[in-house]
């Protein structure tokens, strides 16, 4: 089995650096939606650093969101999920070996670039060290979520829209303890690791969630 | 080994499709479904693989091992390749013969049984119809699975694939595999037993 989860998980790579895979993509997005920002706000660097890491996290957010609509639909088109499904390796394992390949490839890179893009929108080093923590911790509950609305919409042509609609309310837990871990590193009332181990939590919560709804999801669209 | 289906009914969104279909296939024997279209071969092939529910009746492999399902004993060769258009040829096998397990043929040997030596590095995308139906497969020649369920596998094959398809059916059921195939067109395995499916109505 562990072998079988470890051919998923290079498969599931290789796909994403080729044709039609959409490893940059996010990034890119994210990095368009923090340039644009200063631009709109105006030059008040006090502002900026105010709303900075709110931003960031907003971007994130909907930069997970982009990719996230491919993450079951190609394998249930081109009939790879059949054969996955009569397969032995349990479905709620494939969910999580693919949830976690689409973090690696999406969600990392977001993290590892919030310090450099946080530096456009005038965040001092504690929030940038405090947005990119957070960003770890979080970001894996924002794809782990969006793993589930992915399998409900496995089967849907242009489920795209549909999927953000269904996962956004979502993750606005996520993104408000995200900001305020972020905001907790720069000063306030509230110790940083408080919010920093809530979405620790969530993230852990949602993994258990993504693993059995989202092949609850699977199941019942292909049956 | 032995493919039992007892009074097995299938309904697809509600319309009844066919019920109490009941046969047996042994090892090294080869059914072969036939009847017009919408008759329900296909939805009878996907009930064997596990990927319809069905509305009654039961599917077994006898003796029961007691840790595998019938799907996990099953090849399953339906309408779409299941190929990513990014990975090449070997690479596809590779992932395939992971995933499912019971390696038999080397990647190598079935993709040059298979007539696509010259393409195991070239990507999926570039292989024309017949070539992405060879290399699914040649899946079932990598991973070893008693019971091979074929939906239309000749469909897209010149005639020396079919013949070539016809030879790797055969050597199957020598080493005492059971075949079910649907298929409109003849084929040139020998088959043992032939189900009409949807006769009755």
């Amino acid at each position: 089995m562990t072998r079988a989860l470890s051919a998923l998980f290079v498969r599931e790579l290789r796909v994403a650096f080729r044709i039609g895979g959409g490893g940059v993509m996010g990034l890119v997005f994210f990095l368009m939606l923090v340039t644009v920002v200063p631009f709109a706000i105006g030059p008040d660097l006090n502002l900026l650093s105010r709303i900075g890491p709110a931003i960031l996290w907003i971007a994130a957010a909907l930069a997970t969101l982009l990719g996230l609509d491919r993450l079951f639909q190609g394998d249930v088109e081109d009939g790879s999920m059949d054969l996955i499904l009569m397969g032995e390796a349990p479905l709620e394992l494939v969910v999580v070996v693919k949830a976690f390949a689409h973090w690696l490839l999406t969600g990392l890179p977001l993290v590892v670039a919030a310090p450099v893009f946080g530096l456009l929108l005038a965040l001092s080093p504690e929030a940038l060290g405090g947005v990119a923590v957070s960003l770890l911790v979080g970001t894996p509950a924002l794809t782990l979520i969006g793993t589930i609305g992915a399998a409900l919409t496995a089967s849907l042509r242009r489920g795209g829209l549909v999927l953000s609609i269904l996962v956004l309310p979502l993750m606005v837990p996520v993104l408000i303890f995200g900001v305020s871990a972020a905001n907790a590193a720069v000063g306030g009332t509230i110790p940083f690791m408080t919010p920093v181990l809530i979405l620790c939590g969530l993230s852990l919560f949602s993994l258990v969630l993504a693993a059995f709804g989202a092949a609850a999801a699977i199941r019942a669209g292909t049956a | 080994m032995r493919l039992v289906a007892a009074d097995l009914a299938c309904t697809r969104s509600g319309r009844p499709i066919f019920s109490g279909m009941t046969f047996s296939v042994a090892a090294g024997e080869a059914m072969v479904l036939t009847g017009r279209n919408g008759a329900g071969k296909s939805s009878l092939l996907l009930l064997l693989a596990g990927l319809l529910e069905p509305a009654g009746g039961r599917i077994a492999l006898e003796p029961d091992d007691g840790e595998r399902t019938v799907p996990e004993q099953s090849h399953y060769l339906g309408h779409r390749d299941a190929l990513k258009q990014g990975l090449t040829p070997r690479e596809t096998l590779a992932f395939w013969q992971g995933l499912l397990g019971a390696p038999r043929a080397g990647i190598e040997d079935a993709l040059e049984r298979m007539g696509l030596g010259h393409a195991v590095d070239l990507p999926c995308a570039y292989l024309s119809a017949g070539q992405r139906r060879r290399l699914a497969i040649a899946r079932l020649l990598t991973s070893w699975r008693p019971l091979w369920l074929l939906d239309e596998p000749t469909s897209a094959l010149d005639a020396a694939s079919q013949e070539l398809f016809d030879t790797i059916v055969e050597e199957h059921l020598s080493a005492g595999g059971l075949v079910v195939a649907a298929t409109h067109m003849p084929l040139g395995f020998r088959t043992n037993h032939r189900l009409v499916v949807g006769e009755s109505r």
